[in-house]
């Protein structure tokens, strides 16, 4: 019964989603208030409506009720909660679900917190969310029902797939989520500004937090799952270039992009045509990133079954929501560009650099992930792209933003000194060569280990002249240098973290990769393995019986010199439902290196086992870099400026911004 | 619309309508494939023109230790079964045991191409599981995949006595599939 009252909800919301996109549209077009004030009653509505028949699948899911199909088919009574609750994501139906419940919330949001955006605006811009929504509601209704009851209803489910059953990629989906729809509204902010025919700086500022925060949930989505493959698949790999991986960090890419391309509309009102077409191509990435896995057009490993109806209704879907933006764009963009011509050597060239960076790695992603696709449907042949062609054409573009990622934050707006820039780095790219030395001098001058030296080096240019411009920004340790310390906007000190975090994860991807060693062998009980200094000690394996697995662990003492450093558990998993194994690695890490232990196939009669270990250099730091990354943005979106009441339509004045407190 | 009339330095208009192109164009290929893979066309499954035509030529080299390199030679006078196969894919460990079943039974001899990967890790991944191979090939740089059609590993081709391609699996071969399918075309391929 509840079941059915969700589904009729999602259908009631697929009425409101209608009057969502019309009726504000009209309002907006003929100055009429009332008109405009339904959008943010429908989007309250719309929200309520949709998290209520979230709710009656999480209720389907937590009590086992498996006479629902998607239920049965993705759960099992024996599950642990947690993941009963993460199974009604971890299939296509329910993440579609999951999918318009937050486009739902984003919608809610701007509508209770967007009180101080001009009606015209807010009205248009929820009026295009209610467009979004209206499209996917329908796909859910009329494709891919989660609703749907089975009659006889089975005793047992088909359990969640074990890979899948996981605290980090519990909360993977959502956060991925998060970051993917949060960029609609960039795009329905953009949409709606080409609808009104006007882009200015106040409209810049409404944006950037929505595009923040959409920013942070997807470095953050991202990198837990990274760290996931990291912990799982057990070789200590933590990106692949698999097209699924690709997706997401395709509007990572864009949406960095359009994070620093929105400063320059707010700061110089330059770069707007370019800015709102960014914003459609983010929410456009996100798109793709979520649905062309599903269509059956892009086949992965990662991906729900594809099915080739739902596979045209997503492309129409896409065809209007990316076509009739850019079509608008197309009419509407020309107009709005005014003068947009200005110094090479500034913040705002910096940041033009910056984006034209972005874009062209975007791209080549882009067309890596989606070359074998073309070549077969047009030509017929097959061909694959693999990391290596990655690691070609992405490196090379990173290697000149991570430099000017320095220059830049140093350079002044409409006029900057890039001699005067370079003269105060000096000392950054002093640690920089330092760095290199030092790296070198550790590894012992081996041609191997250029590559790793020069990563070093990048990190150490990045962090410290990042740290270097925040010194210069509070004039640090000069009178008065304490104050400005505190008094420092809090975007300021988002950007100075964000930065730094890249740095570090520079330096984290530079170890990890060319410093990795690994040791695999045969080990029978008591046998001792040296790696990178420590000694590991196999002492046996024994069975445990858990809720919906059997799990085999090993013992494996971790000995630095006689020293017992740490005992880890490596295991292999047998599931009850569906009977499927997988491997759970144990790490010891020192905080700056990870030793990664996974636990092989029984060898003989002995006890021995085949035991594999890997030791990491420099790995955390790559997960710190992300958590600074996320860190950053959110010390950003506090800024008062950003707040969404904060803005008015009128020339920002650069005062110093009043403490919270006084709020 | 706009008045084209009034503005004397109008912009270009070409740089804004060329991303709706892009779309454009895009849209159309992924229709083309939807309407492909409705039309009955199967990404997975390799070109029909691939197969019935003998394996593509190649000549990998060997695993150390493992034997000595994988031709196209060593595909003539017997019925065998190719497999692709990555210490990196997570998937061949699941189609492992199956292998391994088919080897000690000896039905057929199976020939693995170790596809984008290190040889020691290869090695381990062959201690760690076993090996149900006859003779292992070396392809890191897809020469021999390419050829093949290959879009992921595992994939699988059954390969006759003449050195035909005759049968493909994309993906992990299942029980099922094993017994309906593939053993009834040895039977016969091996008359």
């Amino acid at each position: 019964m509840i079941i059915e009252l969700g589904h009729f909800a999602l259908a009631l919301s697929l009425a409101v989603a209608l009057i969502q996109s019309s009726v504000p549209l009209i309002g907006a077009a003929r100055g009429n208030v009332a008109w405009m004030n339904v959008a943010r009653q429908a989007a309250v509505l719309q929200f309520v409506l949709i998290a209520f028949a979230f709710a009656t699948l999480i209720h389907a899911y937590v009590t086992s009720d498996f006479s629902v199909v998607g239920v049965y088919q993705n759960s099992h009574s024996a599950k642990p909660l947690i993941y009963k609750i993460s199974g009604v994501w971890g299939n296509h139906e329910g993440s579609l679900v999951l999918w318009v419940t937050i486009l739902a919330v984003f919608g809610a949001l701007v509508a209770v917190l967007g009180r101080n955006l001009p009606p015209a605006l807010r009205a248009r811009t929820l009026a295009v969310q209610g467009m979004i929504s209206l499209g996917f509601i329908a796909f859910i209704l009329f494709t891919s029902n989660p609703f749907t009851r089975l009659f006889p209803t089975p005793e047992e489910g088909n359990g969640l797939n074990p890979i899948l059953q996981d605290p980090g990629l519990a909360v993977h989906p959502p956060m991925l989520y998060f970051g993917y729809v949060g960029f609609s509204m960039a795009f329905s902010f953009a949409v709606a500004a080409l609808i009104e025919g006007r882009v200015d700086a106040a409209w810049a500022r409404w944006v950037r937090p929505w595009t923040l925060a959409a920013w942070l949930s997807l470095t953050l989505g991202i990198g837990l799952g990274s760290w996931w493959a990291y912990y799982t698949l057990g070789w200590g790999g933590w990106w692949m270039w698999d097209p699924v991986e690709n997706a997401s960090f395709l509007p990572w890419l864009t949406g960095t992009a359009l994070l620093h391309s929105a400063i320059v509309v707010e700061k110089r009102e330059a770069l707007k045509s370019w800015t709102i077409l960014l914003a459609i191509v983010t929410f456009s990435m996100s798109l793709l990133g979520t649905f062309l896995v599903r269509s059956g057009v892009l086949t992965s490993v990662h991906a729900f079954a594809s099915d080739p109806t739902r596979g045209i209704f997503i492309l129409m879907l896409l065809g209007i929501a990316i076509g009739g933006s850019l079509t608008l764009y197309a009419i509407r963009a020309p107009q709005m560009d005014g003068g947009g011509i200005f110094a090479p050597i500034s913040r705002e060239g910096g940041l033009l650099i910056n984006n034209l960076l972005l874009t062209t790695a975007c791209a080549t992603v882009f067309l890596g992930t989606l070359y074998p696709l073309i070549t077969e449907t047009l030509a017929g042949g097959r061909i694959s792209v693999g990391e290596p062609y990655f690691n070609a054409v992405f490196i090379p573009l990173m290697v000149p933003l991570f430099l000017l990622m320095g220059i830049g934050p140093l350079l002044a707006w409409k006029r900057g000194d890039l001699g005067g820039a370079l003269t105060r780095l000096k000392v950054a790219a002093g640690i920089s060569v330092g760095a290199a030395a030092v790296t070198m001098l550790v590894a012992g001058f081996a041609l191997a280990d250029i590559g790793g030296a020069f990563g070093i080096a990048m990190a150490a240019w990045l962090g410290a002249s990042t740290l270097i411009e925040w010194g210069e920004r509070v004039k640090f340790g000069r009178s008065g240098s304490w104050s400005r310390i505190v008094n420092l906007p809090r975007a300021a000190y988002g950007m100075t973290i964000a930065h730094f975090g890249m740095a570090v994860l520079i330096f984290g991807v530079s170890g990890a990769s060319a410093w990795k060693t690994e040791s695999i062998q045969v080990q029978a009980p008591g046998e001792t393995v040296q790696i990178a200094g420590y000694g590991l000690t196999f002492k046996g394996v024994e069975e445990l019986p858990v809720d919906n697995y059997t799990a085999e662990r090993a013992t494996i003492e971790v000995k630095r010199g006689d020293n017992i450093v740490a005992v880890l558990h490596p295991e292999r998993r047998t599931y009850v439902q569906p009977p499927t194994q997988t491997t759970f690695s144990s790490i010891h890490t020192t905080y700056a290196s990870d030793l990664l232990t996974t636990l092989g196939e029984a060898e003989g009669e002995n006890g021995a086992y085949v035991t594999r270990f890997y030791h990491e250099p420099l790995v955390p730091f790559l997960w710190y870099g992300i958590l600074l990354m996320f860190f950053g943005g959110i010390v950003s979106l506090t800024d008062r400026r950003h707040r969404v009441g904060a803005p008015r339509r009128a020339p920002a004045s650069a005062a110093m911004p009043v403490p919270a407190a006084a709020e | 619309m706009t008045d084209h009339a009034t503005s004397p330095a109008r912009p270009r208009r070409w740089p804004y309508i060329l991303p709706l192109a892009v779309v454009l164009a895009l849209g159309g290929v992924f229709a083309k494939r939807l309407s492909d893979i409705s039309g009955g066309y199967d990404p997975l499954v390799i070109p029909t023109v691939l197969l019935s035509t003998p394996a593509p030529e190649f000549d990998l080299p060997p695993l150390p230790g493992y034997g000595d390199a994988l031709t196209t030679a060593d595909l003539k006078g017997k019925v065998s079964l190719i497999n692709i196969w990555g210490s990196w894919c997570a998937a061949c460990t699941v189609e492992h045991p199956l292998l391994m079943e088919i080897a000690k039974s000896g039905e057929l001899p199976i020939y693995g191409i170790a596809w984008r990967d290190q040889p020691d890790r290869s090695i381990a991944w062959l201690e760690r599981h076993g090996n149900p191979y006859t003779k292992i090939g070396q392809d890191p740089k897809s020469q021999a995949i390419i050829g093949l059609g290959v879009v992921a590993a595992p994939e699988s081709f059954l390969i006759d006595k003449e050195g035909i391609i005759r049968y493909k699996v994309a993906g992990i071969i299942t029980r099922e599939e094993w017994r309906e399918k593939i053993q009834p075309l040895i039977a016969e391929l091996s008359k």
